[in-house]
């Protein structure tokens, strides 16, 4: 059931359900999370963070005792997916942050996702193993070898049962391929593929092919002086494996169509609002970036994000979006000093639920959006200790621009611009939630009843 | 935008009058621009442009370049003097080149996330 999100008319309440990480004030910088994302069956929830660690959680199994709520997520493996590299012809660190995770769709007992840093996509198999072969010919049970002389029986070793071990091992490593810093990865839908975006290249990699990857997009100028925009996030359509869309830091964007040629920089629609020339103001250009985009599961709309405002395209209209909604239109009165803090740079992403009635997107103080489209509603919430009651039930916030505050809303100088919700993540078939503060995960769920 | 409309209950649709509204918005947003100018006089006028882009594709601690570690070079064998006593000073801003031997080894965190805890 997936209604609105909440308040008024629609009948979605959301509580509590877990938080995860230190609840202390000191943050290391390894733990600052950069990327969630959910597996197509919502039973494995991912996080990466800057220290090039991800973590997995796995939803526990419904008890039959309380079969009204919804299983608790709990680590099921991690380990660390990249390391600080150093890249001795350009005298350059190379971070180990974790930009993107992303599932490949499950064919087999194991799991499979891709992670990246921003220059080096991994992909790696989380198997369990529950079973270990004892009873070796050569071997004593602890492993150390027998003097072969001693042996005089032969005998098959059986697979007895042992405590469930979740192994997380890379299988390929695709590197080399991005001169600039990797900021999407997408797998496509014909489960071969998938591409990788940086500034300025996309690239199409097969998944098993680790020494080749080719080119598909190219905005480099001849002449780096001309340089006006680059892309800021790729992602192929959700069932047409031959239709990828890239967004770019002048608000536009462009689908391409493989089909049509080897080298895609002749975008096949373009996507772009009118904007009145004269209308435009320093500000216009950095705050039209756009820092996300996300296919709806049902693959006819596409979302953008853009520093104060969400839209939705689509695929059949490229003069305007269908709808935008403001995400913090308050903020437009203090850009000066979002651009002296480099606020103004946030790259906030977004997502759908999983029948594309509503979007969710993050903003400042720990707050983060719903926007339901049907029923034509927003909300906004808060991810705080204060609201870490078991099941508590999420109060919406308001936040008051005017100079009469009432009781309960927070003026917009109160804000605290270092608290942000960058990544969000929607469970793909039931309302539950994963929303990262700086270093910690919460996750929500709508009431049972 | 009106303090009232702070939540609003629709979304942004082109009101009776939407060129108020435009207006409205540019001009917070050429105030905005004004007070940024008036702190920092020498901003450029292309702000969107190709400074602000390739600062974005530069991203990462340059240490160094060929140019740097040969000038380096230079100056210790005219010199003669900085390699024993640098150590002991504390360094300058800008005064010491790094070298690949410098650079503190970065190592990945050796504990685990807190998110695992």
């Amino acid at each position: 059931m997936m209604a609105g999100p909440g308040g008024g008319s629609s009948d979605v309440q959301w509580c509590f359900s877990q938080v995860k990480g230190a609840m202390d004030d000191d943050v290391a910088e390894a733990d600052i999370i950069s990327t969630v994302e959910f597996n197509q069956s919502g039973e494995l929830l991912a996080t990466g963070d800057k220290g090039g660690r991800v973590v997995i959680f796995q939803q526990e199994p419904e008890s039959k005792s309380q079969p009204l709520r919804r299983g608790e997520y709990n680590v099921y493996s991690t380990f660390q997916s990249h390391e600080p590299e150093f890249d001795y012809l350009k005298s350059l660190e190379i971070e180990e942050k974790i930009n993107k995770i992303r599932w490949l769709p499950q064919k087999n007992a194991a799991h499979f996702l891709l992670s990246t840093n921003d220059k080096t996509i991994k992909l790696w198999k989380i198997s369990e193993r529950d079973k270990r072969p004892e009873g070796y010919n050569l071997k004593e049970e602890d492993g150390r070898y027998k003097d072969p002389s001693t042996v005089t029986t032969l005998r098959v070793p059986v697979l007895m049962p042992m405590d469930l071990m979740v192994e997380a091992s890379p299988r390929r490593v695709f590197a080399n391929a991005h001169t600039y810093h990797i900021n999407s990865i997408s797998i496509n839908s014909d489960c071969e593929t998938y591409l990788s975006a940086d500034d300025l290249r996309i690239n199409l990699w097969h998944q098993e092919i680790t020494d080749r990857s080719f080119n598909i997009v190219d905005i480099k100028p001849a002449n780096m002086e001309d340089l006006t925009e680059v892309i800021t996030a790729a992602e192929f359509h959700p069932n047409q494996c031959n239709t990828f869309v890239y967004s770019s830091s002048k608000g536009t964007i462009r689908l391409c169509d493989m089909r049509a040629s080897a080298l895609c920089d002749k975008h096949t629609k373009m996507f772009e609002e009118p904007e009145d020339p004269n209308n435009r103001s320093f500000f216009s250009e950095i705050i039209s970036s756009i820092s996300d985009v996300k296919f709806s599961n049902n693959g006819r709309y596409m979302m953008t994000r853009d520093y104060l405002s969400i839209k939705i395209w689509d695929l059949c209209m490229e003069t305007r979006p269908v709808e935008t909604y403001q995400v913090h239109e308050y903020l437009r009165s203090k850009l000066c000093s979002l651009y002296e803090n480099d606020c103004i740079f946030d790259k906030f992403e977004c997502c759908w639920n999983g029948n594309d009635s509503v979007v969710m997107t993050g903003s400042y103080n720990n707050f983060f959006r719903m926007f339901d489209r049907g029923y034509q509603q927003d909300v906004t919430y808060e991810a705080s200790r204060e609201n870490s009651r078991p099941r508590s039930i999420l109060k919406p916030r308001k936040i008051s621009t005017g100079g009469k505050r009432k009781k309960d809303e927070i003026s917009v100088d109160s804000l605290d611009f270092s608290k942000k919700i960058i990544h969000t993540a929607w469970h793909p078939l039931d309302n539950i939630i994963a929303v990262a503060t700086t270093n910690n995960l919460y996750i929500f769920q709508d009431k049972l009843n | 935008m009106s303090e009232d409309n702070v939540e609003a209950r629709t979304p942004e649709e082109a009101p009776a009058d939407g060129t108020e509204v435009q207006e409205t918005i540019i001009n917070l947003e050429k105030a905005e621009e004004a007070k940024l100018k008036a702190r920092y006089p020498n901003l450029g006028h292309k702000p969107g442009g190709s400074d602000l882009l390739r600062k974005r594709l530069q991203k990462g601690q340059k240490y160094f370049d060929s140019g740097d570690y040969n000038m380096a070079k230079a100056k210790i064998t005219n010199k003669q003097l900085p390699t024993a006593a640098a150590p002991e000073k504390s360094e300058i801003t800008g005064d010491h080149i790094p070298t690949p031997q410098d650079l503190p080894p970065r190592k990945p965190p050796l504990v685990a996330s807190k998110l695992a805890g």
